[in-house]
């Protein structure tokens, strides 16, 4: 029998703000436990919540950018429930009035573009984070009242690859959009996963499987792929998929039924008394909608038209903000837009993806790589002697003229000191030069090759090539 | 609606009520929960009474919206405050019975 998948994601993102959503504390990661707290995010009776504006701009922002309908009226309710990675015993959520409704994200998976229908995006707190010791667990109240943005698709999604394409593309929208830093490392984007297979033809959905707290997105294209599979298999030999909700083993590659919590969807709304609603106005929305910031098909259009460069550099250069953003650092301060796209492109990407680093992390500074072609232009240095220097940026970082001058890598153009090193290659090798002069155009590769043999790299090609050829033409 | 509410207020299911708000209840006390909640909620009904086909549902008992602050960061509490009060605990976090999941 065929079965199809339909997925439905929830996506939480913590959102770029200085300060937490109710609080003053700052809205940082990274501190020592129970550092940055208050009365209000460890939830302390009486400490009254207070909304952070900037928090509500950057959610309607996010739905504007995700074609929702924003919601003029929106208003906070209480989410009720027991454990401890909240003080309250509730969590300050939106329920039937969210910022944001419907809305999309368009994928493209294998060569096919389409829409994934939004359902909704509301705002809520984060909760605190649980360390687990041996006999009992700890509670870090940092993470409590970070401002956390929920996104819900509709169960739009058929397919592991699916998922993985739309969490990519909703990363690069709040990436670029600067609601979010979407840094999966720091637990900036969090997903839950809702699957559920069923024949193909049949109309009702099969019973779905719930899988929580998924931190990468490669961990959401395994976990799919494994409970597809295992909700197929279950379907074929005649059993019944259980609804419950199950966690993902990255380690063993599979997910596992958790205890299945009785009434554990039960959270008894009601509005929140101590917040009052948010009401905005379409003038408020349209003036936000006009400071939103480029977005990647944009930027794309202007890297061609502003530096000249061909339209597949650009969509690999716009691909990720944060290495456009390097792109443009590079491309302004040297000048020569086509240079910094191939070193962007090419060794820094390369070596990105080796160390498996994100840009600013490296030691590697714009400026540096700026300077390093403009090294290259003037022709201090030949590409071999660049591709050297490069390695120190980026491993240690640095200046590089001071690295030239330390490794003695400045490129030889004087003419008088290259004479003395063809005159001996041309002595050595005889047959290249009888082979040269015979027709055979490519032998002053090989003379070249020796050439820069002897001058340990440095000789400058062309120099080089110009006095070959003088010495052999004439 | 709440689920451990039906449409009658002869019908809330005190159990499951007590279940959600982690109470441990005896027989004696389910029943005398079971009939005080009643006639709370039967009070409460008398509210169904008034026309409010003319009222606009509020979301909140005062005409007030957006009050906001500057997204400014601020120190918030010493560690050692704020750990201060804790039954137990263990590099600056509180302890609580291990998480089973």
């Amino acid at each position: 029998m065929e079965f199809e998948a339909i997925i439905g994601l929830e996506i939480h993102v913590q959102l770029k703000t200085c300060s937490k959503m109710f609080c003053g504390c700052a809205n940082v990661t990274g501190r020592a436990p129970n550092t940055v707290v208050c009365p209000v995010c460890l939830g302390y009776p009486g400490a009254l919540p207070v909304m952070n504006a900037e928090a509500v701009r950057l959610t309607v922002q996010a739905g504007l950018l995700l074609n929702c309908r924003i919601n003029l009226f929106s208003k906070w309710d209480r989410k009720n429930y027991f454990y401890p990675d909240q003080a309250k015993n509730y969590q300050i959520s939106q329920y039937d009035q969210p910022l944001c409704l419907g809305g999309s994200v368009g994928i493209s998976v294998d060569g096919t573009e389409r829409e994934v229908r939004l359902t909704r995006i509301h705002l809520e707190e984060d909760v605190a984070k649980n360390i687990h010791f041996e006999s009992s667990s700890g509670v870090d109240f940092n993470r409590a009242g970070t401002p956390l943005m929920e996104i819900v698709t509709e169960p739009d999604l058929h397919s592991a690859d699916e998922a993985y394409a739309f969490l990519q593309a909703l990363k690069q929208i709040l990436a670029y959009g600067e609601i979010s830093d979407c840094n999966l490392e720091e637990g900036n984007v969090r997903c839950d996963i809702n699957c559920s297979v069923r024949p193909v033809g049949q109309r009702e959905l099969g019973v779905k499987t719930e899988i929580k707290n998924m931190n990468s997105f490669k961990g959401v294209h395994r976990a799919l792929s494994y409970e597809i599979e295992r909700q197929k298999r279950v379907l074929s030999g005649g059993g019944t998929i259980v609804q419950e909700t199950r966690r993902w083993d990255d380690v063993a590659g599979m997910t596992q039924s958790m205890r299945s919590k009785e009434y554990a969807h039960d959270y008894r709304y009601f509005p929140e008394p101590d917040l009052v609603p948010v009401e905005l106005t379409e003038a408020q929305v349209e003036s936000w909608g006009a400071t939103l910031p480029e977005l990647p098909a944009a930027r794309r259009r202007r890297f061609v038209e502003a530096y000249g460069l061909p339209d597949y550099d650009a969509g690999v250069l716009v691909a990720e903000k944060r290495i456009a953003d390097f792109y443009e650092e590079v491309a302004q301060a040297c000048g020569n837009y086509k240079a910094a796209s191939n070193w962007v492109m090419g060794e820094t990407m390369r070596a990105l993806s080796e160390a498996n680093m994100e840009v600013d992390a490296s030691p590697l500074r714009a400026e540096a790589l700026a300077g390093l072609i403009q090294l290259v232009d003037q022709k201090t240095l030949n590409m071999p002697a660049a591709k050297e220097v490069f390695q120190v940026l980026f491993t240690e970082g640095g200046e590089p003229k001071a690295i030239v001058e330390a490794r003695g890598l400045a490129q030889v153009s004087d003419s008088g000191e290259l004479e003395g090193f063809v005159e001996q290659v041309l002595e050595a090798h005889p047959q290249s030069v009888e082979a040269y002069r015979g027709g055979k155009a490519n032998a002053i590769q090989h003379l070249m090759g020796q050439v820069m043999r002897l001058s340990r790299g440095k000789a400058n090609p062309q120099v080089v090539l110009d006095l070959l050829r003088s010495r052999l033409d004439g | 609606m709440a689920s451990g509410f039906s449409e009658h207020a002869d019908q809330i299911d005190v159990g499951y009520v007590a279940h959600l708000a982690r109470l441990q209840l005896s027989e004696e006390e389910r029943a005398a929960m079971q009939a005080q909640l009643e006639q709370i909620l039967a009070y409460v009904d008398q509210l169904k009474e008034v026309d409010v086909s003319d009222v606009t549902p509020t979301a909140h008992a005062v005409p007030v919206a957006n009050v906001l602050r500057p997204d400014e960061a601020r120190p918030g509490l010493d560690t050692a405050d704020v750990m201060r009060n804790a039954p137990r605990q263990r590099d600056d976090q509180f302890l609580v019975p291990k998480i089973v999941e």
